[in-house]
């Protein structure tokens, strides 16, 4: 064993001082390059938008109670055990007064290290935006949204009564990071230090409140505490975590997720192109070699460890080079978009520089072996006759190998079989049909290559007579362009639809509490804010008191804690003939002029599953002491996150016009607008005014971030397609300097050569375009609908860009790979080979 | 002593026409120090039965005695032991490993064997042959002549019992052929290593003591020169 070890690393530094294994090092290189730098990049954007999303929460994970949640219980032993650390906010509304004026306000008490994540903003004036502090209120304080100073008429600098406590308003709370989550109360907030809320004597015992514990962490350690307090926690406490705090959040991750993965499988699956070609390539060239070392002696079992144990070698130095490269290449990036980028990021995860070296050696592993088992199997007969090749190997060995391989690395990027299991049926039946096509055309050139002139049937003739290659060749650039054409077009899809999603005029004021006859008068004075006319939605409050004529107290079925919340509190009945925007209906029908007219109600899905309703179950609300009965006709998923009113329970116009009910209404105001809302409130004062312009923001901030990750990591892929090509001409070259210097040798200039290369690439080039174009065009279809949930739309601009850009650039490319080929002395060629 | 011997060797292959025999029926020995050329037209069977005999290549029937074994009856890892224990080769197209120098090529079949003082022996080897001076150079740096001397430090360097040699001449002009002509027969000489050596020039096959003549894979003669 030790010589043969010793025999291949000796050979190792020969062949490298040779160059033999330039290509191949360089084809590992730049596979572990792109992939880690894809890995550390999207690692790095990926943290980020955990980060900035867990600023909704103001924490990681939070778990709310309506019952008292002590901080030092047993979670919190867990949780410092792990690492974690922990906050604790309790919150509940009760009314303020000044004099003879009163407002409803959220209470929050704040332990100390609250917010666990994102930072509070504190103002000294009413309007100002706020600088960011590190600070809490300190007992007998407290920090007042501007809503309460304005509303109640004190001073900055006052002191209020909050049950028997009196605090001292020492700042203006300009925004708090989990403002959102608490969205249902519109309330303004006054901030307290959590040891002052005793002191208040509001909180007695079935007092309505909730206790939130907040956590925050790294990663795999909240993941962790995340399963461990789902086991433990009791039925009556809520687990929040990050994705589950906004929907919007939500579907933005998962896509940019999507994406992030779509591109990591495109960028591995294009270096392993350029591995598997260079390594064909690389045994090709080696097999004279082996069978000259057989027939001095050495066993099949010698060639091949010593063999492997080279690759092996070039592989580890390889993944070495790729992962030092790979974090260069995204610490530039992140260099390029630091303007882009407003907060610092995150560092980049350890662990992808091991993700790069298995990438390396599976890689290697799976797409090398096959070529590299066959060269074991070169016949020493060819020292003798040099057209002796080994036996081919069998389709299972060449197939499932690289299959394997792929399956494997693809799973230690993306951990989703679903999306491999995609991609790998694509890929079969994308391979099969260009390998046809490539068969097709091939044969076809035969016939065709005697229009032009010289340079063009040699370059022509060329596809033909190097036929098997030449269908690698279009099997491989088209693959590659496939893998290109796919990511441009899903990447404008996904954010052209994020832009869509939250346009700039999203919504980011709510008025509450609007009587009918204020709506004229309002709408004139928003008008001179530069607000266009809003859409008023009717609301009226009423409690469920049976379903199918049994009381809800007498119901059987067991109740959520949500469930029993609905119950419990009066729920905003609305009414429509249409059907609201963000609307769409997923069971039963809406109701149309002649339906409209008996009670009926159309229920969200989030009311439906949590009180276990279907259609047709008859709901018995009571409104202001009068009973109406409807029976459920039609089941809404509603987008709560457009910012728009939107109900859990809607009836058609009729049924409830008569109770005495207000409107409520939402629009965009541009921040100059904003201060003449503060008249609105002035002018109305019965009505609500909420701004949630801050929440849209977040959001709006995150998506952008995440349309730059998928924009940027797209760079990477396309490298990887480059060396693709690189690779596919290299490996020809030996058989194209020899045939170059016979031409040469015959008379034909360098020019006619070139322009031969040139004619021949572009057509394989624009063939393997035009068909990747078509793969790419489906496929996008595919997972667009089917992964992302996104539109798609067939463009004719696709099939231009891979034909004609397919055309152009391998047509370059292998112009100037194959110039040395054209320029050496033919003599030299000649002499060499 | 026999180091060398041929019982009714066949070789088939099947073509496009069907079912082709390369090598008929062919038996001969050859004992220690000896040296044979075989000769015969383009296709008449040469380099097939250089290969069988050789263990390169396996014949579709009959046996192959080498140096005391059976070849024909090993595996193929069992054909390279004793390649690696008792054979050296010299060919046509030298077949040196373009990315090694020359003494490193003549290294390689040491190497292989995880033989020890490796450098040395291959020095000495290249010494003989003429060489020393060029020992650092690259394949693509020696001229034609060059490189079949390298090579046949290679095949000498091992000591083998028998040395195969295939159209070492071939690639060579008649002067330079001719002088690697004498240096072969004259390390087969000093070495005492059996020859056999396949050629179409028959000024190099009359310098051999045994005169094989193929012709369609046939056996056509076998003259004792002398």
């Amino acid at each position: 064993m030790i010589p043969m070890v010793v025999f291949a690393l000796k050979a190792l530094g020969r062949e490298a001082r040779a160059g033999e294994l330039k290509i191949l090092f360089a084809a590992i290189v730049v596979a572990v390059t792109a992939v880690t730098a894809v890995a550390f990049f999207t690692s790095r954007v990926s943290d980020a938008f955990m980060q900035q999303a867990a600023e909704v929460l103001a924490a990681d994970l939070r778990l709310e109670s309506g019952r008292p949640l002590e901080i030092n219980n047993s979670y919190t032993a867990k949780a410092h055990e792990l690492g974690l650390r922990v906050a604790r906010t309790t919150s509940f509304s009760t009314v303020l007064f000044n004099g003879e004026t009163s407002q409803l306000t959220s209470i929050v008490g704040v332990s100390d290290g609250y917010p666990l994540r994102g930072t509070l903003r504190i103002a000294n004036d009413l309007e100002g935006l706020g600088i960011a502090t590190m600070e809490l209120p300190q007992p007998g304080e407290a920090w007042a949204d501007a809503r309460i100073l304005g509303l109640l008429g004190i001073p900055l600098g006052a002191s209020i009564r909050v049950g028997s406590l009196s605090v001292r308003i020492t700042h203006v709370l300009a925004y708090r990071p989990d403002q959102g989550t608490m969205f249902s109360a519109l309330a303004p907030t006054l901030l307290l230090a959590e040891s002052d809320i005793p002191n208040t004597h509001l909180l007695l015992d079935g007092s309505r409140a909730t206790w939130t514990l907040l956590y925050a962490g790294a990663a795999h350690d909240i993941a962790q505490f995340q399963t461990w307090l789902h086991t433990y926690k009791s039925a009556s406490e809520r687990l929040v975590a990050v994705s589950e705090s906004s929907e919007q959040l939500q579907r933005t991750l998962e896509r940019a997720t999507r994406f992030l993965q779509l591109a990591s499988l495109s960028t591995l699956l294009l270096a392993a192109i350029a591995v598997a070609l260079t390594a064909r390539r690389y045994s090709q060239r080696q097999m004279s070699t082996i069978a000259l070392m057989k027939s001095l002696g050495a066993t099949q079992r010698f060639v091949f460890y010593v063999t492997a144990l080279q690759l092996f070698v070039t592989a580890f130095i390889g993944a070495i080079v790729g992962i030092v490269f790979g974090w260069m290449a995204q610490s530039g990036l992140m260099w390029l978009m630091q303007d882009l980028i407003p907060t610092s990021m995150p560092p980049p995860r350890v662990a992808t520089a091991g993700l790069g070296l298995a990438v390396a050696l599976i890689t290697l592993l799976g797409f090398a072996l096959p070529p590299l088992l066959r060269l074991r199997n070169t016949p020493p007969a060819r020292v003798l006759r040099q057209t002796l090749e080994p036996a081919p190997l069998s389709s299972l060995i060449n197939y499932s190998s690289p299959l394997l391989a792929f399956s494997v690395v693809s799973y230690l990027l993306v951990r989703d079989w679903l999306l491999i299991g995609y991609a790998l049926c694509g890929l079969f039946c994308v391979a099969v049909i260009f390998g046809l096509a490539g068969t097709l055309f091939v044969r076809m050139t035969t016939k065709v290559r005697g229009v032009a002139g010289v340079a063009w049937r040699y370059g022509i003739s060329n596809i033909g007579r190097r036929g098997g290659e030449s269908v690698v060749h279009i099997a491989a650039f088209g693959l590659g362009f496939a893998a290109l054409l796919l990511l441009s077009v899903i990447r404008g899809e996904l954010v052209s639809d994020w832009q869509r999603s939250l346009p700039r005029d999203t919504p980011n004021h709510f008025l509450f509490n609007i009587s009918e006859t204020q709506i004229t008068p309002l709408n004139e004075m928003l008008a001179s804010y530069g607000v266009s006319l809003p859409a008023y939605a009717p609301w009226v409050r009423a409690r469920l008191v049976a379903i199918n004529g049994i009381s809800m107290q007498s119901q059987p079925r067991a109740l959520t804690e949500r469930g029993r919340a609905f119950v419990e509190r009066e729920q905003n009945l609305s009414w429509s003939s249409k059907l609201p925007l963000d609307n769409q209906v997923t069971a039963g029908a809406w109701w149309n002029d002649n339906s409209q007219s008996s009670p009926q109600v159309s229920v969200a899905t989030e009311f439906k599953d949590e009180l276990g309703l279907k259609l047709n179950d008859v709901l018995t609300f009571d409104v202001a002491g009068e009973t109406v009965n409807a029976p459920v006709t039609s089941i809404r998923k509603v987008r709560w996150d457009g910012f728009r009113p939107n109900f859990f329970l809607v009836f058609p116009p009729g049924v409830l016009d008569s109770m005495t009910g207000t409107f409520m209404t939402s629009f965009y105001v541009t921040h100059e607008g904003r201060k003449g809302l503060s008249h609105v409130a002035r002018a109305f004062p019965n009505i609500t005014v909420l701004d949630v312009g801050k929440i849209v923001d977040q959001i709006r901030g995150l998506m952008e971030r995440a349309a730059l990750a998928v924009q940027y990591v797209f760079v990477f892929t396309v490298l990887a397609g480059v060396m693709v090509l690189l690779s596919a001409l290299e490996g020809s070259r030996d058989a194209r300097l020899y045939e170059a210097a016979i031409v040469r040798a015959l008379g034909a200039s360098r020019r006619t050569l070139l322009t031969a290369v040139a004619v021949e690439f572009a057509v394989i080039g624009a063939l393997a375009g035009v068909l990747a174009a078509g793969a790419a065009g489906i496929a996008g279809w595919f997972i667009a609908k089917h992964l992302l949930g996104v539109a798609y739309h067939f463009s004719g601009a696709l099939w231009i860009l891979g034909g004609g850009g397919g055309g152009l650039l391998v047509g370059m490319i292998g112009l100037l790979a194959t110039r040395s080929v054209v320029s050496s002395p033919p003599s030299m060629a000649l002499r060499g080979h | 002593m026999t180091v060398l011997e041929a019982r009714k060797v066949s070789k088939q292959v099947s073509s496009p026409e069907g079912v082709l025999t390369i090598v008929h029926d062919i038996s001969f020995a050859m004992n220690g120090g000896d040296s044979v050329a075989v000769v015969g037209a383009s296709g008449a069977g040469k380099s097939t039965l250089l290969a069988i005999l050789a263990g390169l290549d396996t014949p579709s029937s009959g046996q192959v005695w080498l140096d005391g074994q059976e070849i024909t009856g090993l595996d193929e890892d069992g054909r390279a032991a004793v390649r690696s224990r008792s054979v050296g080769f010299v060919f046509q197209a030298f077949h040196l490993v373009q990315s090694l120098t020359a003494l490193e090529n003549v290294m390689l079949p040491l190497e292989l064997t995880a033989v020890t003082g490796a450098k040395a022996k291959a020095r000495a080897a290249l010494s003989a042959v003429g060489l020393e001076a060029r020992a650092n150079h690259y394949p693509s740096q020696l001229s034609g002549g060059e490189q079949q001397r390298v090579a046949i430090a290679r095949a000498f360097v091992n000591k083998p019992v028998i040395l195969f040699a295939d159209e070492p001449t071939g690639n060579l002009d008649t002067t330079t052929g001719s002088k690697i002509a004498d240096l072969l027969f004259s390390l087969n000489e000093s070495t005492n290593t059996t020859l056999v050596l396949v050629t179409h020039d028959r000024s190099v096959a009359q310098r051999c003591k045994r005169l094989i003549e193929l012709d369609s894979g046939h056996l056509l003669s076998d003259l004792r020169l002398r």
